[in-house]
């Protein structure tokens, strides 16, 4: 595979050679076409799990990437105040001891004061694993801002989560619907997948108040209003419960519907489930007695009311779900005034998922073993798909709506089973995954590495990180009661507090490939002011700030030492099961990048800086007994000979000293070398009696603890009623070993419902009557750069689009310019008329506009002069906080809650620019004339 | 003026489904990295960095709404060279620089006669050929006619770059002058269409219409609200129902 010719349109020295590509999340397999050692072509590895030879818009302009006008070239240290793009070019070696002394201070004498935060980053396995060893828990990715309400609602439903956690089983399904799913989410695999459905006549179904992308091919389009997912997904499970269209089978086996609560109201278990003296969970049986749930084949009753030994009563989970989502209030009629769906609609959409669910039901004749060993001769499927993103998550009622498309699911039986949704390798894990945070009190102290990973999943309020007063740990307050299952951190939420020294000052604050000084800030002009401030003896509120980026992007020019990155195509990377692998539902895999080229620049892969870092700092993991390297070779050197439990590394194949063992195995010196040989990935397929529910298959679960997926291979029981949640409620009552402190009461037992419900996140002030929500276009998708000289011809200013009758009630046509208002601030842009839109929202394209100068752009670009950022009008701080500098955020996991944006609209004069206007930045050099 | 050879059998062309296209751009991209890098290169841009990047690109998406309300749409339309059967980009061009080919149908531009008259721009009605100032040259699709026959390349990549890359499938090549191709199979199935055939250029390309929206009503009637007279509340009809299925 590698290094083979290259064809004859590309003459000359031409070879191809295979990396993975970068330019978004998917990971694909690329081939590199070189010619005279330059990058001419990429396109698809037709042999690769995740993009099957297709490539996408922004992959095939990863040419224009690698030789952009834009890349830092040199590590810089700035001379100038922040924000004036003064620097001077400083040697590696001066750049790395001078951020070894900052971040050694810190270390030194509270770890705490370094906060390490990275953005789109594919290398959290080792940057969170650093940060550990460090002995800081102040770290995160940009998850907190992405979609952390759909990765913990799904973590601590069912085991798994949407992304690349899963996929349709485009094979078999049936009916597949979108919610919320921004424009190219999940890009080549779903965009593969539709062409698959749409040729087999699979009706496809989008809820998303935008029809562009994947919905402006979809056969029906449901134009829902923003943040009112949950009503209409409830509102489905009213119908179905109405109906009396569930799978009642696949909850006996699969979910805790039979599982009885606790109904003690005031005592300090009440909500929680009945158990044995064993701690084993217990059911009801339908001549009135209870039983363990664990009983292999039991059916257990669903509704009515059970005398537990003690005398107290107890009700399954199924009796409460059906009282809760058959109420009037769930009614497709009651609900229509707030989604704008009409009743009969919804109503419609309910028969359709019946239909198929379970009037075309798919049987495989695969035999399996359940975890009881039970044998079944085949495997009988639930044939609706389903796909959510963003759309439904970045909403501060996400958590609680993601919970409620998953019952959706559940309820139709369609988990893990032919034709449904199924999971991806390294999931399912357990409900919720056994990892608890690292970084409470006792755990932090001065030169000391953390005990554990930063990220988990807390099982109840003792494992939340605060002090004996109920203060945050963390400087972006995740795993506080403020953010309890912030399971991705808030990435949002760090320059903020650390400028507002809440909870504590920070010295050293670390950047990767986080454009926080623009797009990938709430309340940009604020966050700009923030990375400026200064105390009143004229220093910085935030003292240190080291930046690593390949581009000069908006937040370099507020570094005070830059650190400048390769290209994806220019170093190794492990894509790693330890991280967000690129497994297939049926196949665990993982891959890596090679360089395919030399870097062009003096620049370093950030990863091999970090662990450059990690021996100067004398890091445990990172350094020998007598202080040398411990990965000597850089990251392709970690890469092969990391262990994080034994025999387990970042990479799973062709382990062992000859290579023949997966998954498990002692590190194998070519192994790099047969990755490349196989085109840059290795996956193990799964025999077909292991590729669906998983969550309940003997061997799927033997062989997932094999791979060290899970602990043990106990059954993974979706938990439709969650337990932990109730324990936060609980808390807010003030049982339990930490119980709420006052002030955080009121949020915590209204958000901590253990039953997905639903309430307004939006303000409903009419001053402000249009929602408004961005997305990248295809062709800049999950990118932190997508800046090329070829994609900005495609894109290179974006416009507000609007629904024509709005436009005509504000007076606008299409092309007028407006003022876009919001309590945060106001911008004004032009905007475009269009049809599809639900009418009282407006959106744009996210990260078009610029600021001039920055990007290697001109001041007279269109995306600096007519480009815009919604940013601006998005608080970080929620509006109704008071003193509290609460965020914006999601009160389960603080994800940022950027889609609840409202927004009033009004004529501007014609011409001019966009507004606001920031002075333009460039870097500027000793001796240069920009 | 330049000639039209006797049309041949074969017909190269494009098939492309716009009920799948979702307008990602990777067919443009593709097309431009394949060209620029490519023998018919380079594609060069100018002003990269400033008020006006530009350059010559064969492939290009367009995005656009059509209808309103229920029976409105947002359409991906992709546009490039039709390789028309009486293509007057041809019969114009004053030095034979823009040719059909006989045995294959492409219309390709020979760049060491081309003058850059854009004569072939103005007479083509469907903005197919763009002109590359730093060559002095008109490019348009050639049909990835370096890759189609390279018998260096595997088989399965002799197809046009944008074929090539197409995420959604949306993109087909082949011989449309045979009526049992793949391609003009695809066509009859799904009522392929010529653009603009009231021209008379009788294009080659053909665009497959979106497909019917799929409405399932008929299999999944949805139930009415109202229950019967007389009928329990809803959840004791639904515990009854739980009760039967699991008494069986």
């Amino acid at each position: 595979m590698e290094d083979s010719g290259a064809g004859r349109g590309l003459a000359g020295e031409a070879l191809v050679r295979n990396t993975t590509c970068y330019m978004c999340a998917c990971r694909c397999g690329i081939r590199v076409h070189l010619r005279d050692g330059r990058v001419a072509y990429i396109d698809g590895n037709r042999d690769h799990p995740v993009n099957r030879g297709v490539i996408c818009g922004k992959g095939a302009a990863g040419v224009r990437q690698q030789y952009s006008p834009a890349r830092l070239t040199t590590p810089l240290l700035r001379t100038g105040p922040r924000g004036s793009g003064e620097f001077r070019q400083v040697s590696w070696d001066e750049a790395l001891e001078i951020a070894s002394g900052w971040l050694g201070d810190a270390r030194r004498t509270d770890p705490r004061k370094l906060a390490f935060f990275t953005g789109r980053d594919q290398s959290q396995a080792l940057t969170g694993w650093w940060a550990g060893q460090f002995g800081t828990p102040n770290y995160a990715a940009h998850g907190g801002f992405c979609s952390v309400n759909m990765a913990a609602a799904g973590q601590y439903t069912f085991g798994g989560s949407f992304w690349e956690f899963s996929e349709p089983d485009w094979a078999h399904t049936r009916y597949f619907m979108m919610f919320g799913v921004a424009e190219d989410h999940a890009s080549n695999p779903l965009k593969i997948g539709l062409g698959e459905l749409k040729g087999r006549g699979v009706k496809v179904t989008a809820v998303n108040p935008v029809r562009t992308g994947y919905a402006a091919i979809a056969d029906e389009w449901l134009g829902i209003r923003p943040g009112t997912d949950g009503l209409f997904i409830g509102a489905l499970l009213h119908e179905l419960l109405r109906t009396q269209r569930v799978d009642i089978d696949y909850l006996l086996r699969y979910t805790n519907a039979g599982w009885l609560v606790i109904s003690d109201p005031g005592a300090a278990d009440d909500g929680l489930f009945a158990r044995d003296s064993d701690g084993t969970t217990l059911a009801g049986e339908p001549g009135g007695g209870v039983l363990p749930s664990n009983r292999p084949g039991i059916k257990p009753a669903l509704h009515g009311r059970f005398r537990l030994a003690d005398g107290r009563e107890a009700v399954p989970v199924f009796e409460l779900i059906a009282r809760r989502y058959l109420a009037d209030a769930w009614s497709p009629d009651t609900v229509a005034a707030r989604t704008g769906i009409p009743g009969d609609v919804t109503r419609r959409i309910a028969a359709e998922l019946a239909n198929a669910a379970f009037d075309q039901s798919v049987e495989l004749p695969v035999a399996w073993t359940d975890w009881t060993g039970q044998r079944h001769d085949s495997m009988i499927g639930r044939p609706v798909s389903m796909h959510a993103m963003r759309g439904i998550a970045a909403h501060a009622n996400g958590f609680q709506t993601c919970r409620l498309l998953h019952l959706l699911q559940i309820f139709l039986g369609s988990i893990d089973a032919p034709g449904g949704f199924l999971y991806r390798p390294p999931c399912p894990k357990p409900v919720a995954p056994n990892q608890r945070p690292a970084g409470k009190p006792d755990e932090i102290r001065p030169g000391q590495p953390l005990p554990g990973p930063l990220l988990g999943y807390p099982q109840g309020p003792e494992d939340l990180l605060i002090d004996a007063a109920g203060r945050p740990q963390r400087i972006d307050k995740a795993y506080s009661w403020e953010a309890p299952l912030a399971a991705h951190g808030l990435l949002h939420m760090v320059i903020s507090n650390a400028a507002a020294h809440d909870p504590y000052p920070v010295e050293v604050l670390l950047l990767y490939m986080a454009n926080m000084a623009w797009n990938s800030a709430m309340n940009t002009a604020g966050t700009i002011e923030q990375l400026t401030a200064k105390n009143e003896d004229g220093s910085y509120r935030i003292p240190k700030i080291i930046y690593a980026d390949t581009f000069n992007s908006e937040m370099v020019s507020y570094a005070d030492l830059v650190l400048p990155d390769t290209t994806y195509l220019e170093r190794w990377d492990c894509i790693s099961l330890l991280d967000r692998p690129i497994s297939q539902s049926h196949a665990a895999a993982d891959a890596i990048r090679q360089p395919v080229v030399r870097p062009e620049h003096d620049v370093r892969p950030f990863q091999d800086v970090l662990l450059d870092l990690g021996v100067r700092l004398g890091l445990p993991g990172l350094v020998r007994r007598d202080g040398s390297a411990r990965y000597p070779g850089g990251y392709a050197d970690y890469m092969v000979n990391h262990e994080r439990a034994p025999g387990i590394g970042p990479l799973a194949g062709w382990r062992g000293a000859n290579g023949t063992e997966h998954g498990r195995g002692a590190a194998n010196p070519g192994q790099l070398q047969r990755y490349i040989e196989a085109g840059c990935f290795w996956q193990h397929e799964l025999p077909p009696g292991q590729s669906y529910f998983r969550h309940a298959n003997r061997d799927y679960l033997d062989w997932a603890r094999h791979m060290g997926f899970i602990e043990n291979a106990d059954p993974i029981v979706f938990q439709l009623y969650s337990e932990t949640l109730q324990k936060f409620r609980l808390a807010a009552e003030g049982h339990g070993p930490v119980p709420t402190p006052g002030q955080w009461r009121q949020r915590i037992a209204q958000a901590f419902d253990p039953l997905p419900f639903w309430y307004p996140s939006a303000s409903d002030d009419q001053a402000y009557p249009f929602h408004a929500i961005t997305q990248r276009p295809m062709a800049m998708y999950h990118s932190w750069h997508s800046q090329n000289a070829w994609l900005r011809q495609i894109h290179g200013d974006n416009r507000l689009c609007i629904a024509r009758e709005a436009a005509a009630s504000i007076g606008l046509e299409d092309g007028d310019w407006a003022w876009i208002s919001s309590p945060t601030g106001r911008i004004r842009a032009r905007v475009r008329l269009v049809d599809g839109v639900q009418p009282d929202t407006v959106w744009t394209w996210n990260a078009i506009g610029k600021r001039a100068g920055a990007w290697g752009l001109d001041t007279d670009a269109p995306e600096a002069q007519l480009g815009f950022l919604l940013n601006h009008l998005i608080p970080e701080i929620h509006p109704d906080a008071g003193s509290q500098r609460l965020s914006n955020s999601d009160p389960v996991t603080g994800q940022a809650a950027w889609y609840d944006l409202k927004v009033s609209i009004t004529r501007a004069e014609p011409g001019g620019r966009s507004e606001p206007v920031f002075e333009p930045i460039s870097l500027t050099l000793p001796g240069s004339t920009s | 003026m330049t000639a039209i050879p006797p049309g041949g059998q074969r017909k190269l062309g494009l098939v492309i489904d716009l009920d799948t296209c979702v307008g990602c751009q990777a067919c443009v991209t593709s097309c431009k990295a394949w060209n620029d890098g490519g023998a018919y290169g380079p594609l060069q841009d100018l002003d990269t960095q400033g008020a006006d990047p530009h350059g010559p690109w064969l492939n290009r998406v367009h995005s656009y709404e059509d209808g309103v309300g229920a029976e409105g749409r947002t359409v991906h339309f992709p546009r490039s060279c039709l390789h028309c059967e009486q293509p007057e980009c041809v019969t114009v061009c004053p030095t034979g620089a823009s040719y059909k080919r006989a045995e294959d149908g492409i219309v390709l531009v020979n760049p060491d006669t081309c003058i850059g008259c854009k004569l072939c721009a103005w007479a083509c009605p469907y903005g197919a050929r763009e002109y590359d100032e730093l060559a002095g040259v008109m490019r348009k699709c050639t049909l990835c006619v370096d890759r189609i026959y390279d018998t260096s390349l595997p088989e399965e990549d002799r197809v046009p770059a944008c074929v090539r890359a197409c995420p959604t499938g949306a993109r087909h090549f082949g011989d449309l002058g045979d009526p049992e191709s793949a391609v003009s199979q695809l066509v009859a199935e799904r009522g392929g269409l010529p653009l603009m055939p009231e021209l008379g250029y009788q294009p080659v390309n053909r665009y497959l219409p979106p497909r019917e929206r799929r409405n399932i009503q008929g299999q999944a009637e949805p139930v009415e609200p109202t229950a019967p007279a007389g009928a329990p509340p809803a959840i004791d009809r639904l515990f009854g129902w739980v009760d039967r299925m699991l008494s069986d």
